[in-house]
């Protein structure tokens, strides 16, 4: 299924818009994983010896 | 020198214009693979088995389940495209896809799809809970291992099994509240499992011949049309009844009950109305009636179950086990 041809703007318009998606996507995911550690840890996040 | 720059700018476009890749879809192109109808649909009964499950769930926990259940449905629908390209092509409903049109390589659907899948799993079984993470990998597993690579090309009986991959989304939400399987959250299945016979074959009924081309053997295409109107009747029969296990089971209450005997009681009149109008246009009519109100009669129960809990409606019927 591969195919030789060059990029044309078109692809490369389509390729800019995957990246941007994949990285607001990975942006998102971060902050999910920041958000859900922070409300599992709650407040023992805290309560450890200094 | 002059010459060297000519080779650095060849050798530089080289790199910036590779070869362009056989799919190279856009960013719709790949939310298209999702499935998004089908996934909203996921995503409403998953929120009412969170909503309905005793107990509760800090709301980013609820939304990491939801997000997590909608991505692995997803998945599913991005494997289920990659692996039934072939056909898709050759059926009117399903031609426009993104495989079938080239405007994504299967190969890539396969890859984007399998890493959603191991993905939404891995990460509601972390955030959440493992019975939930184990739910949602029996789903993918069981859409597409079971209904679309066994079933589907197999026996008419195809959408009957397979349906249970559907019916399992309240339960993942059920199970993302409680950690547990119930036999309420079981009732909330056991809607949608009957539920999807009827439905599919209102509309494979006047989409027969779509899959007659590409043989897949959907109950008109292999009982003949009559058949399945019969099915559809008797399938509508039991439904009906299974709406109100959620009654029984302590999740639904007074206003869920006198919902499921008004939606069921119309749903059976489309049925009835299927079973009698054989030909013409009539005929044909019935058919995408039922399976249009069918979409309306499952999302209408859910929202009531939702509405009643969210509501504060809840009266428990007298003859409930809870």
């Amino acid at each position: 299924m591969t195919e030789n041809r060059e990029w044309s703007e078109e692809d490369l318009k389509k390729r800019r818009l995957r990246s941007i998606a994949i990285a607001l996507i990975l942006a998102g995911m971060v902050v999910l994983f920041y958000i859900t550690t922070l409300v599992r840890l709650g407040g023992n996040v805290a309560d450890r010896a200094i | 020198m002059s010459d060297t720059s000519v080779e650095m700018s060849s050798a530089e476009t080289t790199l910036a214009r590779p070869e362009a890749p056989a799919g190279g879809g856009s960013v719709a192109d790949y939310f298209a693979l999702l499935k998004p109808r089908v996934m909203s649909l996921v995503i409403f009964t998953a929120f009412v088995g969170l909503v309905t499950a005793p107990g509760t769930l800090h709301p980013v926990f609820a939304f990491t389940a939801l997000l997590c259940i909608a991505v692995g449905a997803g998945a599913s629908g991005a494997l289920n495209m990659w692996y039934d390209a072939d056909i898709d092509a050759n059926m009117q409903r399903t031609a426009k896809r993104p495989i079938p049109t080239g405007r994504i390589a299967a190969g890539e659907a396969l890859g984007f799809g399998a890493t959603l899948a191991v993905g939404s799993v891995v990460v509601l079984g972390l955030t959440v809970n493992w019975a939930a993470g184990a739910l949602l990998a029996l789903t993918i597993a069981f859409y597409i291992f079971v209904y679309t690579m066994w079933l589907k090309r197999r026996t008419p009986q195809n959408i009957v099994i397979g349906g249970a991959a559907g019916a399992f989304p309240p339960m993942i939400g059920w199970a993302a509240v409680t950690g547990s399987v119930d036999f309420a959250s079981i009732a909330l299945f056991l809607i949608i499992f009957m539920w999807t016979p009827p439905h599919f074959w209102a509309l494979a009924l006047y989409r027969a011949r779509d899959y007659e081309r590409v043989n897949v053997p959907m109950l008109p295409v292999v009982a003949g049309p009559d058949e399945t109107r019969r099915q559809i009747w008797i399938y509508s029969l039991f439904l009906v009844p299974v709406t109100l296990l959620p009654c029984a089971a302590g999740n639904g209450g007074m206003v869920y009950l006198a919902a499921s005997l008004l939606l069921g009681t119309m749903f059976l009149a489309l049925a009835w109305r299927v079973f009698r109008r054989r030909t013409g246009p009539a005929a044909g009519l019935a058919a995408r009636q039922l399976f249009g109100f069918s979409i309306v009669y499952l999302f209408a129960l859910f929202a009531v179950l939702l509405v009643e809990h969210g509501l504060g409606l809840y009266i428990a019927v007298p003859w409930g086990w809870t």
